[in-house]
């Protein structure tokens, strides 16, 4: 199928028509036209490079009753997203081929987006030997990113030996920073509002602790090194000496990160309880400061779905987590208004790179690949956590205001999202 | 008052000492032959007791038959929650039985706001993981304003484990309410960090302490707190912040000594002291029917008198 998207505006810019045929974009400009093309009027709508999440949990296989990798797929297309990463804490782990095979497989089965497996960096992400990293390397999902997520590599002397190892097929490690002695049981920020609630803190010296120590091991076998979700002011600032250093370390926030504090607590709802946890007003501005200033390459969702009896229950029996998927780009349009440059860096552009996947994160001239999304500026949506396309809806934005609105997605110029629609 | 009594922070200084002048006048009902008030006949109060709490559920209990209501005991034990039930799916089942009252004691802090989202009785939080406890925090205060005859400007002291204590929590806030001046004494391990925001002053020395204290307050110390290196041993706890004879003799005349029980003798406190005319345990205990009568009382009855 051939589209005409007529007078879009290029992240931001001047009204251009783009047509999308052959997966591509066959040519860009003003007063384009093409026989038999199905047109789409695109005015005050501002087109972006499809977005690409670093840091999504599937669920399947294992949790199909929170998430599948077709449900995830469609929050991501409606979200905006032509690529995502799976995560490797599924059941069975994705720590061998077979498993980020079969993710892989699931995601090209479902066709929404393109499904970029996350290897699990050890063996049942117990931090105990390494998993065949290697082998996932080198199988049909070719993974470039492996992380524990959800679980630290925190034996340093594992960590030193996988940042070592991925280099010889130009990995990286993605590490989830939290020292597990500092977090046991812990169910929120450690701080005023976890004195005052009983809850047990996780105090933010225990994601400092472990990038630290990690952007030292980085710098000392010269290896690439990603933080996912960095939560605390203390983070920005080791990252951002790591950084002037030249350490090869790149770095993720949350949308959740962004916008929302540890005074959501208060209500014990586990609709807002994540892990690393809602920090503090001072840690949030110096989060926005850092996406502002790239010492934070990405936003990433940490989109993770869980059931309603997971979330339904008292707080310190929830699982922790947040969707992310369908509200990323509203929460970075409320947080950072409409830098389109800004937000395509962050959510497009430096997430691919990041991950290797060469036909995302182009920006959409003429003969780049045509994955695209185009976004209704001025729509303000409240968010409907019982109309999520995920399975789930632990939405923590919900009833919230936010700007912004997918209207289409394309991934290789064909539609995923039309008239904000999911395709199938 | 609100339809909930969750945190001692529910109640304003007007209503805590409505509750404790209540609870005064529930005392002399407990004088008479005959214990009981036609209050809350026909009225059904249920005490959903996830941790084993025999003193706090039957204190409760006895309050609310006292009362006329009828009592529902739904022990977690040997019940639909140990076979798996959620709290919400228990929180409609008490619904449906038409519960006029829960009354929780719970493992997890936040357990009865999560209740109260889902049932449309009154929710009473009868101590919920390192929460509160504010019905404790009341009788406490009823016993120091029977003993000492006010509450504004009284010197308070809480001494030991504040970090795990659901007591501490809320006898900081009600008594601040009410004007007294609370120091909490802990070692540094056993403050939580935040605690600066508290409206209490702090102290890792009790000596310093006692001799200026209208009110010491012991707090019990589990002895597995050793376990996680909160202290190094129960000897050196109870060396720095138990309370023995000779601390007990720094504190001026009049001053009493609480504990919220049960009591560790030995560990934060001595057998001398725990049975010394300053010791107000058993009153504290006798007290807490009536403050939970008080409470009932003006959370289900009171509206409608």
């Amino acid at each position: 199928m051939t589209f005409l998207i007529k007078g879009v505006s290029l992240l931001g810019g001047e009204p251009t028509d783009l047509l999308l045929r052959d997966g591509v974009v066959a040519e860009a400009g003003t007063g384009v036209s093409a026989a038999g093309a199905q047109v789409i009027d695109a005015d005050g709508l501002v087109a972006l490079p499809g977005l690409v999440d670093l840091h999504t949990h599937l669920r399947e296989p294992g949790r199909e009753d929170a998430e599948t990798v077709e449900t995830g797929s469609r929050a991501a297309a409606l979200g905006g997203y032509t690529a995502v990463c799976a995560m490797a804490n599924t059941e069975p782990v994705a720590d061998t081929a077979g498993v980020v095979e079969q993710v892989w497989r699931l995601g090209r089965r479902a066709g929404l987006v393109d499904v970029q497996p996350v290897g699990a960096v050890t063996v049942g992400l117990r931090g105990e030997h390494l998993a065949e990293l290697g082998a996932m390397a080198t199988s049909a999902a070719a993974v470039r990113i492996f992380s524990d997520d959800g679980h630290c590599v925190s034996d340093p002397r594992l960590m030193r030996r996988a940042l070592e190892y991925v280099q010889a097929f130009d990995g990286t490690v993605a590490q989830h920073a939290e020292e597990p002695r500092l977090t046991e049981n812990a169910q929120m920020h450690e701080g005023e509002i976890s004195a005052r609630l009983g809850l047990t803190g996780w105090p933010a010296v225990a994601e400092e602790a472990i990038i630290a120590r990690d952007v030292l091991l980085a710098e000392h076998v010269g290896a690439r090194l990603h933080i996912c979700h960095v939560s605390t002011a203390g983070s920005v600032e080791i990252l951002r000496a790591a950084k002037a250093r030249g350490v090869r370390v790149s770095a993720e926030v949350t949308p959740h990160h962004l916008l929302l504090t540890d005074e959501r607590t208060t209500t014990y709802d586990p609709v807002f309880k994540v892990n690393p946890p809602l920090r503090t007003g001072a840690d949030v501005a110096a989060l926005r400061q850092a996406v502002a200033d790239g010492v934070i390459d990405a936003i990433a969702t940490d989109h993770a779905p869980h059931t309603v009896e997971d979330k339904e229950c008292e707080w310190a029996y929830a699982r922790p987590g947040m969707l992310g998927l369908q509200t990323a780009l509203p929460v970075a349009l409320e947080v950072f208004g409409q830098q389109w440059d800004l937000i395509a860096e962050r959510m497009s552009r430096a997430p691919a790179r990041l991950a290797g996947l060469d036909g995302h994160g182009r920006h959409p001239a003429t003969g780049e690949p045509a994955n695209l999304t185009l976004v209704d500026p001025t729509a303000r949506v409240s968010v409907d956590a019982t109309a999520q396309a995920s399975r789930s809806r632990n939405t923590p934005f919900a009833r919230m205001t936010l700007p912004g609105r997918v209207v289409a997605t394309f991934l290789r110029g064909e539609p995923t999202v039309l008239d904000g629609k999911a395709s199938r | 008052m609100s339809r909930h009594l969750l945190s001692a922070a529910d109640l304003d200084a007007d209503e805590a000492t409505a509750v404790l002048d209540t609870a005064a006048e529930m005392a002399n009902v407990a004088g008479r032959e005959v214990k009981k008030l036609p209050t809350l006949r026909g009225r059904t109060v249920v005490n959903l007791f996830y941790e084993d709490s025999t003193r706090t559920r039957i204190s409760f209990e006895a309050a609310a038959k006292r009362l006329s209501a009828d009592v529902i005991n739904f022990s977690a034990k040997g019940s639909s929650v140990a076979k798996g039930e959620s709290l919400k799916d228990t929180a409609l089942t008490l619904q449906a039985m038409g519960a006029d009252a829960v009354v929780i004691r719970h493992g997890a802090s936040g357990a009865p706001h999560r209740l109260a989202d889902w049932v449309d009785g009154s929710v009473i939080n009868a101590g919920d993981g390192t929460h509160e406890h504010p019905t404790q925090a009341l009788l406490d205060a009823y016993t120091m304003r029977a003993r000492l005859g006010r509450l504004a400007g009284l010197k308070v002291a809480i001494v030991g484990d504040v970090l795990h204590s659901r007591v501490a929590r809320s006898n900081v806030l009600l008594l601040h309410t009410l004007g007294a001046h609370v120091t909490l004494v802990a070692p540094p391990t056993l403050l939580p960090v935040g605690v600066g925001a508290w409206p209490a002053d702090t102290s890792f020395d009790l000596d310093a302490v006692l001799p200026s204290s209208d009110v010491v307050m012991m707090l019990r110390v589990q002895r597995e707190r050793m376990g996680d290196s909160f202290f190094p041993s129960v000897r050196e706890y109870s060396r720095r912040y138990g309370l023995d004879g000779a601390r007990m003799r720094q504190l001026p005349a009049h001053a009493i000594v609480m504990h919220p029980g049960p009591m560790i003798r030995g560990m934060e406190i001595a057998p001398e002291v725990a049975d010394s005319p300053r010791s107000t345990i058993t009153e504290q205990v006798t007290n807490g029917v009536s403050v939970r009568m008080a409470v009932l009382y003006l959370l289900l009855g009171g509206m409608n008198q």
